[in-house]
């Protein structure tokens, strides 16, 4: 330890405060959701369950939250098997263009928002729509899973890394075939790191907007529905509900998925996702 | 040694068995196999989507039919550069991410250097699940939050009443306030990652050889932690340059992002909106040639 008592108590000091700034607002949201007043004000009247039934039987937030989970299973169930085809692409082979797979699979999150929700925007209007798809659940997924396809590959990539190839070897040479092995013996290893990256999928999807917002067409997901609600103050305290309910959801597997991994990295894409290019 | 010989019970033969044994002969089938859906979705979906995006910023729309009209020309670009009220939405749009950045990258740093050398292993680890959990999760309820905050019978305006002072309202400052909340465990991440990576040893040397903490602070250790923090204000630069939901809800003032989308919904003019969509993205891509002269790739 080099830091001097001084600088380590200053450092400290400034970690709890920096903390505090990161979790005050959401806590403020949180008990402006068991408000008994109906405006926003502060400080809050008096503390009341009754927004949570409100909200509960608010035709409008509950059709929203059933959208938005299937949004994120579907675009999870899809982001899943890409990037894991992709991980196994990248971390198997050597091929002429390796180095590009991981670039484009960043690429998505990479571009500012409103460019990949206009660029999907108008591909979905002129290719799908012929066809009669038009903007809807189906554009949302497929939109959502473009780029939610980086978070499972870079857990994938990671835990491949260190899966050493020769427990796949010993399986083949005890006269497992290829399925067999991947079934019994690369499946239940890399089964965490599918988890974590699915979990973050859904996560990611789950509070999305800017992407969604171009390619929602008249869906709402629960993000939407608080969008389009917050210029009504007659609903704020149900929109307070509903903003507690979607940090829940979006937090809650990102901790487990933490828990999971204990690769903090690799549940960092955007961190990892600079060093894509190195892969 | 095809494993087939060396099995102690006669394998199964089926189907399943036979293409196993096939795919393993040809590992360049089995590549092709495993790449063809990803990077079929990812190329010719997204990257041709950005293209014909790309190509849509030359085509213009014809304002008596409000139809596209394919020819290629110049003219959404020429709009742009002369007129006022888009060039100061781009300088603005700008000039907050680059206030932005710094601000994350000041505020950042004491958090992630203590994370990086002076907590305990068990702090580091809850620290670190701490700053993940907002960064994935409840972009929409934040900004949210702070709307609710800053408004007139606010937090902000409650908690700074006593000292005689008020909270800056909706505006360029909110806007300002509530991105740099917003990214700011972006920059952590990064930035205590590259502090990490610093060997005590030139710390203590640095020491031994007497240079007091200040010097040391700014002859080791900054330099060293510079192109983690470069990495870092590459997503706090992108991520705010593409925003249009928060300059909606804490401002009155326009961002590139507002234009984009009012002119691919309402106005329904996707040339123009293509074309003002290209100015972050070159800046982009500058920010990142230049992140890439600084070492920022290889400092993750």
């Amino acid at each position: 330890m080099v830091e001097s008592l001084f600088a380590r108590i200053a450092l400290r000091v400034a970690s709890v405060l920096t903390l505090a700034f990161i979790y005050l607002p959401l806590l403020v949201i949180a008990l402006y959701a068991f408000n008994d007043g109906r405006t926003q004000a502060w400080p809050i009247d008096g503390l009341t369950l009754k927004w949570f039934g409100k909200a509960l039987d608010n035709p409008g937030a509950r059709d929203a939250l059933f959208t938005s989970l299937k949004a994120g299973l579907g675009a999870t169930a899809l982001a899943l098997l890409l990037g894991s085809l992709a991980a196994f692409a990248v971390q198997r082979y050597r091929f002429f263009g390796r180095e590009t797979v991981s670039f484009l699979v960043i690429l998505p999150i990479a571009l500012p928002g409103i460019v990949t929700g206009m660029a999907l925007n108008a591909t979905f209007r002129t290719v799908f729509e012929p066809f009669g798809v038009g903007l809807g659940l189906f554009t949302v997924i497929v939109g959502h899973a473009t780029f939610c396809i980086v978070v499972v590959y870079n857990n994938v990539v990671a835990r491949l890394r260190r899966l050493s190839r020769s427990i796949e070897e010993a399986s083949m040479d005890l006269g497992a075939d290829t399925w067999q092995t991947f079934r019994n013996v690369t499946l239940p290893a890399i089964r965490t790191a599918l988890l974590a990256g699915g979990l973050l999928a859904f996560a990611l999807s789950f509070d999305e907007i800017i992407v969604t917002n171009f390619t929602a067409g008249d869906q709402q997901t629960l993000p939407l529905w608080i969008f389009t609600n917050l210029s009504r103050p007659n609903q704020l305290p149900i929109v307070n509900v509903v903003a507690v309910l979607v940090v829940l959801l979006s937090a809650i597997p990102v901790y487990i998925a933490q828990r999971l991994t204990q690769e903090p990295t690799s549940v960092a894409a955007p961190a990892a996702a600079a060093a894509g290019a190195k892969q | 040694m095809p494993p087939d010989e060396l099995a102690a019970t006669p394998p199964r033969s089926s189907a399943g068995r036979r293409l196993a044994t096939f795919l393993y002969g040809h590992p360049r089938l089995q590549l092709g196999l495993l790449l063809a859906a990803p990077m079929g979705w990812l190329v010719l979906a997204y990257l041709g989507s950005l293209a014909v995006l790309f190509l849509a910023a030359f085509w213009r729309l014809d304002p008596f039919t409000a139809t596209v009209v394919h020819d290629l020309g110049f003219d959404n670009f020429r709009t742009l550069w002369n007129t006022d009220v888009y060039r100061r939405i781009a300088l603005r749009t700008i000039g907050i991410a680059a206030a932005v950045t710094l601000t994350d990258a000041i505020l950042a740093f004491p958090i992630a250097y203590y994370m990086a050398r002076v907590a305990s292993r068990r702090v580091r680890g809850l620290l670190l699940v701490a700053i993940l959990m907002p960064l994935w999760s409840s972009y929409l309820v934040k900004v949210y939050a702070w709307r609710t905050m800053l408004q007139e019978g606010g937090v902000v305006n409650w908690a700074l009443d006593p000292i005689g002072l008020k909270g800056p309202g909706f505006g360029n400052v909110a806007t300002w306030l509530v991105f740099s909340y917003l990214w700011l465990p972006f920059m952590i991440l990064p930035v205590y990652a590259g502090l990490e990576r610093i060997p005590s040893s030139l710390i203590e040397a640095s020491g031994d050889l007497g240079a007091k903490a200040g010097r040391t602070f700014r002859e080791i250790v900054l330099p060293l932690a510079f192109p983690a923090v470069v990495a870092g204000s590459i997503f706090t630069f992108s991520l705010t340059l593409g925003d249009y939901i928060t300059p909606q809800l804490v401002s009155n003032n326009q961002f590139v992002g507002n234009v984009v989308y009012d002119n691919v919904g309402v106005a329904n003019n996707l040339p123009f909106a293509a074309a003002f969509a290209t100015v972050p993205v070159v800046v982009m891509i500058a920010y990142l040639l230049i992140a890439r002269r600084l070492g920022a790739f290889e400092s993750l």
